[in-house]
């Protein structure tokens, strides 16, 4: 499904290393392991990021090679080890901070809110904040109401911070490298549904700060998504150009900056979007972009649809009704259809 | 107490230092008045000796963070008079170029990594900063001042147990002023003595009295070399008082009569005032030529101050990300 070639963001003049097939999983652990190999300022901490490569296993090999002050066990405190990297970050250190289930991100609310995104701005710009969050998020393992949300648009409000989400093993890779050189504090979102999942990765690619990626070009009608429902938009497209329907994919990737051009762009094409979310829709990334094109002038060819979780319902953990809240493929091509008045 | 670098002894520095902050917090609450300074601002008058004598334990390389009550440490750690008017007053020429305001007087040239705003975020940052020391084999440590009310929140806990396990080089300050806000310690804590806090943790609690700036430096001194050593954190509680409310907006009419009396009975530059007197290093008219000369300082920066231009939203926008 993911193992589309994604030039979008190459460096450029970068070596022309031959890409691997590898797993999503393998992927962040590659990111993990060229960054730490790159920068000895460079360490990952987080609850049990040491115990047998990590509680997902991205972290296979890690302790190993870098010892355990570079790949540092925290209690169980988010807002406490956020703090810490904070405080790493304004003396020279690059900590990646591992956030086991993003759900646990608002116990860290304070950390997130009021002290990564506005640290350098409250000094007049004296110091800079490179901390990468990892935050694996996002439903289908059955983990239930309090550990499978995604969180994506959570922290979308806040000037200082950038957020970005990965829906493959390439751009799994090269948005977590890019992450990681950034000054600024990152939240990078990977989905746990997708650690199986395989594909081409170029470890000499560094992502483009916000820039989205049109994975599949099309004339008809614009399908944005990210993360784990990035594949089911691809999926979708294949099913709706059987019937003679011509998507674009666009794999949204960063939510701050968020790639309006990109978007706009598209849709000044199609006229038509679907948006999708493995999110509550309302004062998320997919509700921007549809406010702003619109207030941007964008003169739709029909009404934007979407597809996102139910607005009033938690996630829950019963397996069927997991997968029933889930935006699914068949619900993406009947949106679709629908867009183009079928 | 001699400088072992100039052979000067210390105190007559200590001693100004105490009096320009206590001038400088006066000289705010006037310009609050006259409405040159806007918004909040939490005072520090009585506390001097803690910020003082503790900061004269750091060398070269070692950081703190403090808090919106940081005035004291920022003057203390140097942050020039003008500079720091011209923060709270809004201006580009303020440590922050204007954007950060009285509750954020920060310099990193200086150590001054962190004046935070929310009760018990610093902590937690110096930590990191110690633990950061550790990993780059420095010989530095970090000093952390807080309230006694950040004693009872999440962070501070969270600083103190990941500082024991990690045997960061972090010297925890108390500033114990008796009061959380508008709350009395004993309404909201169920100790007096903050410093047994540091029990569970597994590090040494110092009770210090906070008025006697020579106490003050000297735990300090010995909290911040058991850390070089690497030995781990320690937690020290200055026993201290503000002689203002918590912030502009609070008479603090719910102190019971006589206290504040009592606190001033033992003001911090009065103490070692009449120490270095008895000393022979000033005279005994030497306080109130010292605090003349000192006031026209304050005067004259907080007027330059005044006549610096307010930034731009332009000049600002490269605060919010690094390149």
């Amino acid at each position: 499904m993911s193992t589309q070639t994604e030039a979008a963001g190459a460096v450029e003049g970068a070596a022309s290393a031959t890409p691997a097939e590898m797993t999503y999983r393998d992927a962040i652990n590659a990111a993990l392991d060229d960054a730490l190999a790159a920068d000895d300022a460079v360490l990952l901490m987080g609850e049990d990021v040491t115990a047998d490569g990590g509680v997902f296993k991205t972290n296979a090999g890690l302790v190993e090679k870098y010892g355990t002050e570079r790949i540092r066990n925290t209690p169980i405190c988010e807002n406490g080890f956020l703090g810490v990297a904070l405080g790493m970050s304004l003396v020279g250190m690059r900590p990646i901070v591992e956030i086991m289930f993003a759900d646990f991100l608002p116990t860290a609310g304070d950390a997130i809110v009021n002290q990564l995104p506005k640290y350098r701005y409250m000094s007049g710009g004296q110091t800079a904040v490179p901390v990468t969050i990892r935050s694996i998020c996002g439903a289908t393992g059955r983990f239930g109401t309090q550990h499978s949300a995604t969180g994506e648009s959570w922290f979308m409000h806040l000037p200082g911070l950038r957020v970005v989400t990965a829906s493959s093993p390439g751009s799994a890779y090269s948005l977590l490298r890019a992450a990681i050189d950034d000054p600024n504090p990152v939240l990078f979102f990977e989905h746990k549904g997708l650690y199986g999942r395989k594909g081409l990765v170029n470890r000499d690619e560094i992502a483009e700060l916000g820039r989205a990626a049109v994975l599949r070009p099309g004339s008809d009608v614009t399908i944005v998504a990210t993360l784990l429902m990035v594949e089911r938009a691809l999926a979708a497209a294949e099913q709706l150009a059987a019937e003679g329907i011509d998507a674009e994919v666009i794999d949204l990737r960063w939510l701050r900056p968020l790639d309006l051009p990109a978007v706009r762009s598209s849709v000044d094409k199609t006229g038509r979007l679907v948006v999708v979310e493995e999110q509550v829709h309302a004062a998320g990334w997919g509700a921007t972009i549809v406010s702003e094109l619109t207030i941007d002038g964008v003169r739709w060819a029909s009404a934007p649809r979407r597809l996102s979780l139910p607005d009033d319902l938690p996630i829950p953990y019963t397996p069927p009704l997991e997968d029933q809240v889930l935006p699914a493929v068949e619900g993406i091509v009947a949106a679709a259809r629908a867009s183009l008045g079928r | 107490m001699n400088d072992p670098a100039t052979g000067t002894d210390r105190r007559y520095d200590w001693y100004r230092s105490m009096v320009r902050i206590r001038l400088f917090e006066e000289k705010v609450q006037e310009l609050f008045m006259t409405g040159q300074i806007e918004g909040t601002t939490h005072l520090c008058q009585g506390q001097e000796a803690v910020s003082v004598g503790a900061i004269a334990a750091m060398r070269e390389g070692d950081v703190q963070t403090n808090t919106y009550r940081g005035h004291g440490e920022a003057l203390a750690l140097g942050m020039a008079s003008e500079t720091a008017f011209a923060e709270l007053m809004g201006r580009s020429t303020g440590g922050s170029g204007g954007v950060g305001g009285s509750m954020h007087l920060i310099d990193f040239s200086k150590g001054n990594i962190g004046a935070n705003a929310i009760v018990g975020a610093g902590l937690p940052i110096a930590v990191g900063a110690a633990v950061a020391f550790q990993m780059q084999r420095k010989p530095n440590v970090a000093l952390s001042f807080f309230g006694d009310g950040a004693t009872n929140i999440g962070t501070f806990h969270e600083a103190l147990n990941m500082a024991a396990i990690w045997k960061a080089p972090v010297v925890f300050i108390i500033t114990n002023n008796l009061y959380g806000e508008y709350s009395p310690l004993r309404a909201t804590t169920p100790l007096d003595d903050l410093a047994r806090r540091a029990d569970p943790y597994g590090m040494p609690g110092i009770i210090v009295d906070g008025q006697d700036i020579e106490a003050v430096h000297a735990a300090t001194s010995e909290a911040a070399e058991r850390a070089r050593r690497g030995e781990g954190p320690s937690l020290l509680e200055m026993k201290t008082y503000r002689y203002r409310g918590h912030s502009r907006s609070d008479p603090a009419k719910y102190r019971p009569e006589g206290e504040l009396d009592r606190w001033k009975a033992r003001d911090p530059i009065e103490l070692l005032g009449k120490v270095i007197i008895a000393d022979g290093l000033i005279g005994p008219n030497d306080p109130l030529e010292i605090r003349n000369e000192m006031q026209a300082d304050i005067d004259a920066a907080a007027e330059r101050a005044a006549s610096a231009p307010f930034p731009t939203l332009e000049e600002t926008r490269p605060y919010v990300y690094a390149d």
